[in-house]
């Protein structure tokens, strides 16, 4: 190896392989260990609660999100549901 | 009072009966009653990893179904008189190892031993879930590489809820973490996850790091653990890691790649 392809093999190609194998773990782990933590009952849940939501409202798949969290002694279930923009005609 | 230390990683070929043939030779030379135990049912190698693979005449399965008896099936090493070894059982019935049976046997085990070492198979399979069942401590085996990391921190959603200690509200299973293949050079160029990026994301203990090692194929091919070599970087980094297991401190080894000089990386590199 001759001593121009030392110095751009070091400082650009290998560089940096580490650090995004690094953040797409960091992002990876993350995603998982939140939804371990979840009640197995969460995705049926909000399949239902779209389910009952649809009988009055329009609403897209993705218009309810379904959020659980976990703190030391306290669990927060979060449903939030965007409406259409229009109001539904009268 | 007996502990049981499962090896375990989710992800093949990462070095788990290695580390079982390592830590277990460590423990019993510390004077520790030691025995280890191969749950890889199907593909036993951890025998031939100690290099006993012609003294097997029973195995954990025969124990499980009564056909021997325990001092029957557990081997003796021939180099350190506190380490014993039971081996796996090259059945195809991958269902040869009940949760009652291996219950009952390693509860047997405890009153004998101080340290039962549990070489879990690759997996979330019901040979792995037997191997980390009762398990006080667990050893998560891990690469410096993405598959193997995401693996050992599905694995410790495993032991957090499918565990003994889990299903029974008992305090949590100890969990450490053990780096092998670690190549310090590659790290320095920034080509591999370091020691602090793995304890960043899986935020465990870290019980040791073992440099990727020509001393290791060369202990497997020998039977010998690779503890045992004492001249090598990974046989001394496996000494550490029993002792840190153990509770002494210990600082890390083999971080740093050999410092070559400009010039001999102008006409060597």
């Amino acid at each position: 190896m001759g001593l121009i392809d030392y110095f751009r093999s070091s400082t650009e190609s290998n560089k940096g392989s580490a650090s995004v194998a690094k953040e797409r773990l960091r992002i990876l782990v993350a995603h998982d260990r939140a939804a371990r933590d979840r009640p197995f009952y969460l995705p049926k849940l909000q399949e239902e609660i779209v389910a009952v939501i649809r009988k009055y409202i329009a609403v897209d798949d993705d218009a309810v999100s379904v959020h659980y969290e976990q703190e030391d002694r306290q669990e927060i279930l979060e449903v939030n549901i965007i409406l259409p923009e229009a109001p539904p005609q009268a | 009072m007996a502990r049981t230390i499962v090896i375990t990683s989710g992800k093949g070929g990462v070095g788990k009966t290695t580390t079982a043939a390592a830590m277990s030779m460590g423990l019993a030379q510390r004077g520790h009653r030691t025995v280890v135990i191969d749950f890889d049912v199907g593909l036993r190698n951890l025998d031939l990893v100690m290099g006993c693979e012609r003294r097997v005449v029973y195995d954990f399965a025969n124990v499980i179904n009564g056909e021997a008896n325990l001092n029957q099936a557990l081997i003796r090493d021939k180099r350190c008189e506190n380490l014993f070894i039971l081996p796996a059982s090259q059945t195809r019935d991958k269902e040869a190892l009940t949760q009652d049976g291996v219950g009952q046997v390693l509860e047997e085990l405890a009153k004998t031993y101080d340290y039962i070492v549990c070489d879990s198979p690759a997996g979330i399979e019901h040979g792995a879930l037997m191997a980390m069942y009762y398990a006080d401590d667990a050893v998560l085996v891990t690469n410096p590489e993405v598959s193997s990391v995401r693996d050992s921190d599905r694995m410790l959603g495993i032991l957090s809820s499918k565990s003994r200690r889990a299903l029974e509200s008992e305090e949590p299973i100890r969990e450490f973490l053990l780096l092998t293949r670690y190549a310090p050079e590659r790290v320095t160029r920034g080509e591999m996850l370091g020691l602090e990026d793995v304890q960043e994301i899986l935020a465990l203990y870290m019980l040791g790091v073992i440099p990727e090692s020509k001393a290791v194929l060369n202990a497997s091919n020998a039977g010998h653990p690779v503890i045992l070599d004492q001249e090598s970087d990974a046989g001394l980094a496996y000494s550490d890691m029993v002792a840190r297991y153990l509770g002494e401190e210990r600082p890390m080894r083999f971080l740093d790649q050999e410092r070559k000089g400009l010039f001999s990386r102008l006409f060597r590199g």
